[in-house]
């Protein structure tokens, strides 16, 4: 218990630092948050716009939030991922990574702060777009299961916390190049995951590769919950994947990582600040 | 505890840079003509007893940065052994990392935070209490003549000396029994200089440290080092007292001889000669 405290003690001081760090660098915070902002307006105002693109009828506000959906829960996952990956691109650019890896830290208690900082970064971000968003467009979510959404949301994050530990040991590994790497994976996610079109408007070969990604889950769960009021129990099919996936992806992360930062300091790549 | 701080035995670092069909990859054993192959330390070996102020001198590009971080667990030595308090710092590197410090030339910090926001991030990785961090981070700033209004500004609105003042505070604030300086004074006007010798002399006395110092003040060097040992290419060329070291060289022109007269007479070249071998 006492080990527990201590750690979740020292893992606050990575929590601590990054809300200085968003708090310090606030102009440029307010540019992404613009940016976002901006960014999830034109891809809705798309599913607005079909029936004038198109000619023909459709259901535009299902199209509205089908498109909302994808765009905040994209935002929301990409935020998580880039928070974790970019943990150590970050330290390399400040100039602090041997000071943090000197210091008597497990990996794990310096993830573990990392997370639960990109968890509540990405939801206060996205909570802002949402409420943005909601000025443009009637949204009506009167009929939507929002305590699943949030359930399929929390199974989802870890999944994209695996995924971003196992992305952030390329900057480690890659001292030029690892940082702009971890942006292919999130473009290739972004592809292959049903963010704004169901994963069979894809070729065929891509659809198996599309069910590798827990973000077809995320979102699929997220539609069904918030579009079609799924229950806890139809929510099922997506949790326990999205679960499962994030049982192997954590542990599988770490240990990655831990092989990264060996070979690391058995070449020397701590000390260049790339 | 062991009457030892550091026992640093056959230490050796070789650093290798290869490529394949061009491609540069760090890291690969050399296998042709083109890779190549840094022996940046070299069969290294000596001890610190404990509350001693070490010495290490060397010219750019000698190894001493790349010893520095192998004592800090920040590289993992291909041959040899370092153990810190009885502790390897490769199989017992968490415990090792408690009870050191290192401050590097380039002062690592979070330029945009303020210094009392890096030092209460270094307290908290520390497990520090906040409160009593916060009272301790206040005073050693002051002494180190940091003013209160600049405690709570960036510290990119900082001179590179205060920088360098914040990150010895900083590794004051954790209170490590052996704490590794690598040229802490470069770059410090001569007012702060003095003020950090003084903190380091201080440090030894109240706190029990044991200090392993590299720089390239020959003044520094005499001023606070029990021992020092030359470094060069990697190895350790000599290893003595001050006085001891001094009196290896003749004396010449009818003086007495400097450590930079010592350190040219077995190394062949000067304390600020560029090298190669690291950054």
């Amino acid at each position: 218990m006492t080990t527990l405290g201590h750690e979740l003690r020292v893992s606050y001081a990575f929590v601590e630092r990054n809300f200085n760090l968003v708090k310090r660098y606030w102009g440029w915070e307010v540019v992404w948050l613009v940016y976002s902002v901006v960014n999830a307006l034109s891809i809705t105002y798309i599913g607005a716009a079909m029936e004038r693109i198109s000619g023909a009828r459709v259901d535009t506000s299902y199209l509205v939030l089908f498109l909302m959906v994808g765009t905040l829960v994209w935002h929301y996952l990409a935020v998580v991922f880039d928070s974790v990956s970019s943990m150590i691109s970050w330290e390399r650019w400040e100039g602090t990574i041997e000071y943090t890896f000197m210091a008597p830290v497990k990996r794990l208690t310096q993830m573990l702060g990392t997370c639960v900082f990109s968890i509540v970064y990405g939801m206060l971000h996205t909570a802002v777009i949402l409420i943005v968003v909601a000025f443009f467009f009637k949204i009506d979510l009167s009929q939507a299961n929002l305590l699943g959404g949030v359930l399929v949301l929390l199974a989802g994050s870890l999944s994209f916390i695996g995924m971003g530990v196992m992305a952030s040991v390329l900057p480690l590994l890659f001292t030029e190049r690892g940082a702009q790497m971890t942006n292919v994976i999130q473009a290739v996610l972004l592809l292959i995951s049903g963010v704004y079109y169901p994963i069979q408007a894809l070729p065929d070969w891509l659809h198996p590769v599309a069910r590798l990604s827990p973000a077809t889950y995320v979102l699929e769960g997220m539609r069904q919950s918030l579009l079609h009021n799924a229950d806890l129990a139809s929510l099922w099919g997506f949790v326990l994947p999205l679960v499962l996936s994030g049982l192997l992806a954590i542990p599988l992360g770490m240990a990655v990582f831990d092989w990264g930062e060996r070979y690391a300091k058995r070449t020397g790549k701590l000390k260049r600040s790339g | 505890m062991d009457d030892l701080a550091l026992v640093v035995d056959g230490a050796t670092k070789r650093f290798y840079s290869g490529s394949w069909k061009g491609w540069p990859i760090p890291g690969l054993a050399p296998r042709n003509g083109k890779a190549k192959m840094v022996t940046a330390v070299d069969q290294v070996s000596f001890s610190v007893r404990r509350n001693e102020i070490f010495g290490v001198l060397g010219a750019n590009g000698s190894g001493k940065s790349t010893l520095i971080r192998l004592i800090a667990t920040l590289l993992i030595p291909d041959q040899g052994r370092i153990s810190v308090f009885g502790l390897d710092v490769t199989r017992e590197e968490m415990r090792v990392k408690r009870l050191i410090n290192r401050v590097s030339v380039d002062a690592a910090f979070f330029k945009k935070l303020s210094p009392m926001e890096n030092l209460m991030y270094a307290a908290r990785l520390y497990d520090m209490d906040a409160r009593s961090a916060r009272k301790q981070a206040v005073e050693i700033l002051n002494r180190l003549g940091i003013m209160a209004e600049s405690i709570y500004s960036p510290l990119e609105n900082m001179s590179r000396g205060m920088q360098q003042k914040v990150a010895i505070a900083r590794a004051f604030l954790t209170a490590p029994i052996l704490l590794l300086l690598d040229e802490p004074t470069t770059g410090l006007d001569p007012r702060s200089r003095r003020d950090v010798q003084e903190f380091i002399l201080d440090l030894r006395r109240s706190h029990d440290a044991t200090i392993v110092l590299t720089t390239h003040d020959m003044e520094e060097a005499d001023r606070l080092c029990d021992r020092i040992a030359i470094i060069d290419n990697g190895r350790v060329v000599a290893l003595d007292t001050p006085q001891g070291l001094k009196a290896l060289v003749a004396r010449g022109n009818g003086r007495d001889p400097t450590l930079e007269d010592v350190f040219m007479d077995l190394t062949g070249k000067s304390l600020q000669e560029e090298g190669e071998r690291e950054g």
